[in-house]
């Protein structure tokens, strides 16, 4: 990020590509999906009506999206930072189980503490959770060297299906006939910022957390040598910087960032733990982060595309009677397209960079 | 009707024109020497011949006819191979499977097994036909520098190329390896391949070439029969003046600064590469480490900038901070390979700039970076060593690569470093930049700094240095006072001969 003016001329010139490629991308994949619709026996044009309707229609219905936004920030950041160290974290969903988890307990167990106290132990829980989760990958790489997309796939059962032992037993509700804990104390509920709706402040949270790792990985030191250990261990390792232990580091943000989805979901709009409570926030949030170019103002704005996307999707699926699996392939499809153009534009830049 | 001709080729890049109605042409059977300073385009338009960048204007005609590459691919279907600096080889695969890699070497027609018997009889043939030296079953990473180039060439004969286009292929070798790519060249040209080649070093284009086309900031400035010239007046075409070599004022003494005995650094297969050296390098001197390279330099050096770990000895450096990130700004690195080891390409020249120094006054705190001030360092280094780029900002990956080599050279020295490390500095340079540079490292020296100097080039290491030591298989061969060298001798002592057995032969 730099300031020259030919510097922000170069960067405007580029979002606007990729941003144009992007909408390319998009129509082109609805385009797909209308046929597909047709084949189906459905008016693609009714039910794209219905999508857009139940994403933006109605400020219940923005509130909706920007509720499913925040989780999905925290995620599409959480994999973005990680890969601006050139390691890929598979494992946001399970960081994320580990952040709701500790959310949870400080919620319920700690009591007595006035509100503002109360919801920033619980972030702190949160993410410090996601961190120990996200850095015990960070860990083994860094000392062992064993291959972090391995690692933290497997750490995601582990949390899972950890925290689906937990809520069926130690922390469960009584008398326990759900799979749930109780609700956390009001103390600890984040705001909401749209009445009748899940939206929190969490959004505002996302967005500020966001503009934080922007300003982390860009103007401090910290960022500089993150990113140097990211694209070419060996410069980094010549300029003293100790790379294992930005790697695990960087693992260990990462994670947090992750518990942090999880815990905005807790305290934001679910206020229960339940087991499989999450549809998958940390998968999408691989796909968020690629989407938004590992850049993390990029990751605010694919989150939002994502989430109104799924949500909209839920809408049609709902008032044209679509099946939901046709509902799954047209998501699956607008995210293929997508990260299509992502992968295209990355390789068009690769084939500049070459050559010098 | 010539081989190729390349008619008012021009391409531009973001706020530089790189070439600019360039004409080359080129006969059949000819060995043309491409000239110009760092950045004045000779790459672009090598690029351009290969199929990597497309002209935004111009014809390239081969055999008269007009062709249009939008990829290697198509370049290497008419005929033309290319030799990066960088190879582009697979090191763990052989050299059999490097050379038919991306090819459809399958037994028939209807077996797709792969025919490797077939690939290596070719390859046999051609290596003999060429007095190539290599061994198709050896793997690449166990093949010194040379013979990965020798393969390359050969990637580029298998696929009948009938014009060779090589980019500095001399400067990463050792003097025997250049005169054997100096024969296979002759040997290419006389069977009627024609070939290209780039080099900053004037001798060698001398000694090959027929003729000499030369570039200055994008434009044919020259082109001369190579008989006609001699390399006072190459150089004098290329940078517009006469070009001097630097004079050494005495040395004074300084208190010494490092010390090794019996040192003994193992390399990245575990193997003994730096074997048993004992010596010291003291402030204001320059130490001149001569040798092949691998011959254990690498190690020694890494060792010495802590980043490789010692097996057994002594090696000390005396008044070092405590603080890991303060020892590496004591101790300036100019490091052999540079891509993979001294820039980030992606990143912005101020953030190359930045690497060591970022996070310490004036360059700003742990929380904040003073862009504005690295930013102005950079520009003021890219004046110093006239750097050809347009501003701080632009990406590593644009500049050239001589230019690159500068940013780190000008990095290192602005540190001001108790210790520099500068392993082959002036590699990649042009005749005007390295001079600049010798002068900058002899400056350096007068004003105290204790600098080791690793290079494979015996003049540079004679020129500059106090003292030389001469590496072979991990031992010194022999420490000689700079004045007291000559050509022969170091070369003597680079193939393995020590200095006492010099001296023996020579009382006799
Ligand atoms: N991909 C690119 N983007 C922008 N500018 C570029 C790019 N490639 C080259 N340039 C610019 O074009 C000019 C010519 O570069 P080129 O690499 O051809 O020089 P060169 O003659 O090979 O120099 P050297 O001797 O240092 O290798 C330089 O100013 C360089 O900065
Ligand atoms: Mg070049």
């Amino acid at each position: 990020m730099s300031v020259g003016p030919d510097a922000i001329r170069t960067r405007a010139i580029k979002v606007a590509k990729s941003t144009s490629l992007s909408l390319t991308a998009i129509g082109l994949a609805l385009l797909v999906s209308a046929v597909l619709i047709l084949l189906a026996g459905f008016n693609p044009l009714i039910a794209y009506a219905a999508l857009l309707k139940g994403a933006f229609g109605d400020s219940f219905a923005i509130g909706n999206t920007l509720a499913r936004t925040t989780p999905l920030i925290f995620t599409g950041l959480a994999v973005a930072f990680a890969f601006r160290c050139n390691l890929l974290n598979i494992g946001a969903e399970g960081q994320l189980y580990a952040g709701a988890l500790a959310s949870v307990v400080v919620g319920i167990f700690v009591t007595g503490l006035p509100t503002p106290l109360h919801i920033m132990l619980a972030i702190a829980a949160g993410f410090a959770a996601g961190a120990m989760w996200g850095g015990l990958a960070g860990l083994m790489k860094s000392q062992r060297g064993i291959n972090e997309i391995v690692s933290t796939i497997m750490l995601n059962f582990v949390a899972i299906f950890f925290v689906s032992y937990m809520v069926q037993g130690p922390i469960a509700e009584p008398p326990g006939f759900f799979h749930q804990t109780a609700q956390v104390a009001t103390t600890a509920r984040l705001p909401i910022i749209a009445p009748k709706s899940d939206l929190s402040i969490g959004i505002l949270i996302a967005v500020g957390c966001a503009i934080f790792i922007a300003y982390l990985l860009w103007r401090t030191p910290f960022g500089l040598r993150l990113r140097t250990v990211g694209r070419s261990e060996g410069a980094a390792r010549f300029a003293g910087i100790p790379v294992n232990r930005f790697m695990f580091g960087a693992m260990s943000i990462s994670g947090g960032l992750a518990g942090l989805a999880g815990t905005v979901e807790i305290i934001g709009s679910q206020y229960r733990l339940l087991d499989f409570f999450s549809p998958g926030y940390g998968f999408d949030g691989i796909a968020v982060a690629f989407l938004g170019r590992s850049d993390p103002i990029g990751v605010i704005f694919a989150a939002f595309l994502f989430a109104a996307l799924r949500i909209g999707a839920n809408q049609m699926q709902r008032t044209t009677g679509l099946p939901t699996s046709l509902v799954l392939v047209i998501q699956g499809t607008v995210i293929l397209f997508i990260l299509g153009a992502g992968i295209l534009q990355w390789y068009r830049q690769r084939q500049q960079e070459k050559g010098a | 009707m010539s081989l190729l001709r390349m008619e008012e080729i021009t391409k531009r890049f973001p706020g530089v024109v790189a070439n600019d109605q360039v004409d080359l042409v080129l006969e059949e059977g000819e060995i043309h020497a491409l000239l110009g300073e760092n950045g004045s385009g000779k790459s672009t338009l090598m690029n351009m011949l290969y199929g990597i960048y497309r002209p935004d204007a111009g014809r390239i005609l081969l055999r008269d006819k007009e062709v249009q590459f939008s990829s290697p691919t198509d370049a290497i279907s008419a005929g033309i191979g290319m030799v990066h600096q960088h190879f582009m080889l697979v090191p763990t695969m052989t050299v059999t499977e490097n050379v038919i890699l991306g090819l459809k070497e399958q037994k028939g027609r209807w077996n797709p097994l792969l025919d490797t018997r077939g690939a290596e009889k070719r390859i046999n043939a051609l290596a003999e036909q060429y007095g190539l030296d290599i061994e198709p079953n050896a793997r690449v990473w166990q093949l010194p520098v040379g013979a990965q180039q020798r393969v390359e060439i050969l990637k580029s004969l298998y696929r009948n190329a009938e014009i060779l286009v090589l980019d500095e292929p001399t400067a990463v070798l050792a003097p025997k390896e250049v005169e054997h790519l100096i024969e296979v060249l002759r040997n290419l040209a006389r069977s009627g391949k024609s070939i290209i080649f780039i080099s900053h070093k004037l001798n060698e284009v001398i000694q090959l070439a027929d003729r000499v086309s030369v570039l200055r900031n994008g434009v044919l400035s020259g082109q001369v029969d190579v008989a006609d010239a001699t390399a006072s007046q190459l150089a004098e075409m290329m940078v517009g003046r006469q070009v001097e070599t630097p004079k050494k004022k005495p040395r004074k003494s300084g208190e010494t600064i490092l010390t090794t005995a019996n040192l003994v650094v193992k390399d990245d297969r575990s193997l003994i590469a730096v074997d048993d050296l004992t010596f010291d390098l003291a402030k204001g001197e320059i130490f001149g480490v001569a040798g092949v390279d691998g011959n254990g330099q690498k190690e020694l050096t890494e060792a010495i900038a802590g980043v490789r770990s010692i097996e057994s000895g002594n090696l000390e450096i005396s008044g070092l901070s405590k603080s890991r990130g303060k020892r590496f700004r004591e101790i300036g690195h100019v490091t052999e390979d540079r891509h993979q080891t001294g820039v980030v390409l992606p990143f912005s020249l101020w953030e190359n700039y930045a690497l060591k120094v970022c996070g310490t006054p004036p360059y700003g705190n742990w929380l904040n970076m003073n862009t504005g001030v690295m930013q102005e360092q950079t520009r003021a280094a890219i004046d110093q060593f006239s750097i050809k780029a347009t501003g701080p900002d632009v990406a590593m990956s644009t500049l050239s690569g001589g230019n690159q080599q500068k940013v780190v050279l000008a990095r290192e020295l602005a540190l001001d470093p108790k210790l520099l490390l500068a392993a082959q500095p002036t590699r990649g340079l042009d005749v005007g930049a390295a001079e600049y540079v010798h002068e900058r490292l002899l400056s350096a020296r007068d004003s105290g700094m204790a600098i080791m100097l690793i290079s494979t080039e015996l003049e540079e290491v004679l020129a500059l240095s106090d003292r030389i030591m001469v590496m072979y298989e991990g031992k010194s061969m022999g420490l000689v006072d700079a004045s007291q060298a000559s050509r022969e001798m170091l070369g003597l002592m680079m193939a393995g001969v020590s200095l006492e057995n010099i001296e023996n032969g020579m009382s006799q």
